[in-house]
């Protein structure tokens, strides 16, 4: 299990957390209760399975969604 | 294609934005209706792309959100061939956006500069002794790092050669620089102002103090209040029954216009975002200032705090004692003095430190045949002298008389919390002082703004004996004080205050009080203290800057205000809308997302202020 914390563009409407949160906890692979959207820091944190899953994917699935990823730093 | 778009959105804004200004001058000038349609059409479409295809990925997450109603609302404008409602509400719709992000960037300003103040790289002394600039990261624990003027302190460290001062601004909140040598430590992200310095890296990255306030500053702008949570649920299940209302409507009365109208008035906005703008606003103050908030929940409790408990009197006084008073009987006064200096300068007492510190500059004489007295005090020869330094009791065994005065001078010092320096030369007192922990400068200022501030009880807590408590009680004007208390016996008294109903804040460096801490509903450490205190309190006051509370009980009593006017402002927005909706008719869907566009706005401008927040003298 390893933690990654994923930096946004900064988050502006209040709707998007649900969509970001949404949208990670939907890929397979990450612990769907770590999931932790950061509003004001605009920031992501979760634990993720790493051989299930790379930091690529679910970078992507936000970005599906329509929000830039940053950077992310995986521990 | 889908990543362009979102990234275009302030264009699409600014695009939709001037076919609208064309459609209206061609209306009113050359009057083609053709002209005008076709401006609004494309209008309405370039702008309905990016916010229906971000509620098609919210739809496939199963998620009904704010901008699923829009869509509707602007397929439903097409539908009856409102071309002008369907492209101004796209257009507020998004302009709308671009303005949040902008000013909600600004109001999170303050945090973010916190952030981009820690220190990127560092000189490491390699093992051919050079020293290369490496990055941050790369530095561990125990490597020598060279810091030059005007440079970022990289890491927590010691300063191994060299001086220079340094301002700790980022950490402590004072601009003033100070001045570090060799042993002297120095803190990540602090400036060094001039000279050079070679330091030893003892903490690095999040482990250094900045690192670990950046986190707990992060971690408290977006910690959640009850209130919050409630409306994060709430809104979840709102705009899904918004969107069943507006059906609803349309099936009863068949009034297209009118459904999709309730559909853009019942999007939540300001009510959502009203009070984390107000919290990172409140917080990013305080981190400005030196005063740390652990969250929202923190600030509400904190603002309506009735009672104030201190953990000693060491926070109180200077904790060093001096001398007071002092008081002279007969000749040859000058004389004594220096027989005094000369047997205190021998002795490590604490009072003796204090007795010369009053003393100063003396002309000094040998001292033979000393005598201590324990718990008395000193006898000694000096200059064929006999000389006798001590307390009352010394006084009596060496058979010096005290005068009527001297005996009432005595009892009155004592009285006042004094511990008494009694000198007597041959036999004949000639020197009596009275040596005390001091107030602190400006303590008794920052108690009196408090109670200003609505702090009705003023306790104090402490070890010390009874007596110097109370000395210190009268003086300060608190109104509870209480000695010889140990700390399970302070968590006990902190447990009952809470009892009688009181909202108790507890202040302290958190040397064995952090159960106190705990127990309080809120924990005040002076950021000197240990990490434990730091983890356990809910506000930390860095540098343990105690004149720092006054701003932070005012701003934390701001910042509850400003999260109350928002939730007002939301609220109060959303009903007026469905009211004018139902009994008035100039409502409709433009002016319906103008309002809600700027009920947003207002909220976020006004948890801006709290950027600019100081606390009236």
């Amino acid at each position: 299990m390893k933690t990654a914390t994923i930096q946004l563009e900064s988050l502006a409407c209040p709707s998007c957390m649900q969509k970001i949160e949404a949208a990670v906890k939907s890929v397979d692979g990450v612990a769907a209760d770590t999931v932790e959207v950061l509003f004001n820091s605009s920031k992501v944190k979760l634990g993720f399975n790493a051989e299930q899953v790379s930091i690529e994917e679910i970078e992507n699935a936000i970005q599906k969604v329509g929000y830039e990823v940053k950077k992310s730093r995986v521990k | 294609m889908q990543r362009f778009i979102f990234k275009s959105k302030n264009k699409i804004a600014l695009a939709s934005g001037i076919l609208i200004a064309i459609a209206f001058i061609n209306h009113w000038t050359a009057g083609s209706v053709f002209v005008s349609d076709l401006a609004l059409i494309i209008a309405s479409i370039i702008g309905a792309l990016p916010i229906a295809l971000q509620a098609y990925q919210a739809l496939r997450l199963k998620l009904v959100t704010i901008d699923a109603l829009v869509t509707i609302a602007v397929l439903g404008a097409f539908a009856i061939r409102n071309f002008e409602e369907s492209a101004i509400v796209t257009f507020l719709f998004l302009f709308g956006a671009y303005l949040e992000q902008r000013t909600l960037n600004k109001t999170r300003s303050a945090i973010k500069e916190l952030v981009e103040m820690a220190p990127e790289t560092a000189w490491k002394q390699m093992e051919d002794g050079e020293f290369l600039e490496v990055d941050v990261e790369d530095v561990d624990v125990g490597d020598v790092l060279l810091v030059k003027t005007g440079a970022k302190v990289p890491v927590d460290g010691t300063v191994l050669s060299g001086e220079g001062s340094i301002n700790e601004a980022s950490i402590t909140g004072e601009s003033l620089p100070v001045a570090k040598g060799k042993g002297s430590e120095v803190y990540a992200g602090t400036i060094l102002d001039n000279g050079t310095l070679q330091i030893m890296a003892d903490r690095v990255g999040e482990d250094t103090t900045f690192g670990r306030i950046i986190e707990l500053v992060e971690e408290a702008q977006d910690s959640k209040s009850e209130a919050e949570r409630f409306i994060d649920r709430f809104s979840k299940y709102y705009t899904p029954a918004v969107l069943v209302m507006g059906l609803l409507i349309w099936l009863i009365s068949r009034d297209i216009e009118l459904a999709i109208t309730i559909l853009v008035l019942g999007c939540p906005g300001a009510l959502v975002i009203g009070v984390p703008v107000s919290n990172v606003a409140g917080i990013g103050n305080g981190a400005r200032h030196g005063v740390l908030f652990k969250g929202s929940e923190v600030i509400g409790d904190f603002s309506r705090l009735d009672t104030m408990v201190f953990d000693k009197t060491g926070t109180l006084t200077a904790g060093t004692p001096s001398v007071a008073a002092e008081e002279y009987y007969g000749e040859g006064i000058k004389e004594a003095l220096g027989y005094l200096a000369s047997i205190e300068r021998e002795s490590d007492h604490p009072l003796a430190k204090a007795v010369l510190e009053a003393i100063g500059d003396v002309p000094l004489s040998p001292v033979e045949n000393t005598e201590v007295v324990k718990g008395g005090g000193v006898v000694a020869v000096v200059d064929g002298r006999r000389v006798a330094v001590g307390s009352v009791s010394l006084m009596e065994r060496e058979n010096v008389k005290l005068s009527a005065q001297a005996r009432a001078d005595a009892s009155r010092l004592e009285e006042e919390g004094h511990s008494l320096v009694l000198t007597a030369v041959d036999g004949e007192l000639k020197i009596m002082m009275g040596v005390r922990d001091q107030i602190r400068p400006g303590v008794k200022e920052v108690l009196q703004r408090l109670k200003r501030l609505g702090v009705k009880n003023l306790v104090v807590l402490s070890g010390d004996n009874q007596g110097t408590v109370d000395v210190v009680s009268r003086e300060l004007g608190l109104t509870e004080a209480h000695g010889n208390m140990l700390p399970e016996d302070k968590a006990e008294h902190i447990k009952s205050l809470i009892d009688q109903g009181r909202i108790v804040a507890f202040v302290g460096d958190g040397v064995n009080d952090s159960p106190s801490l705990a127990l309080a509903q809120i924990g005040i450490a002076m950021g000197g203290g240990t990490d434990v205190a730091i983890e356990t309190s809910d506000v930390v006051l860095m540098n343990s800057d105690f004149s720092r509370l006054p701003h932070a009980l005012g701003l934390a009593k701001a910042t509850a205000r400003n999260m109350k006017q928002n939730i007002v402002i939301a609220v109060g927005v959303v009903m007026v809308l469905l009211a004018s909706v139902l009994f008035s008719d100039w409502m409709n869907m433009s002016i319906g997302m103008l309002v809600h566009e700027g009920s947003i706005l207002a909220v976020i401008l006004n948890g801006m202020r709290l950027l600019g927040y100081r606390l009236r003298r």
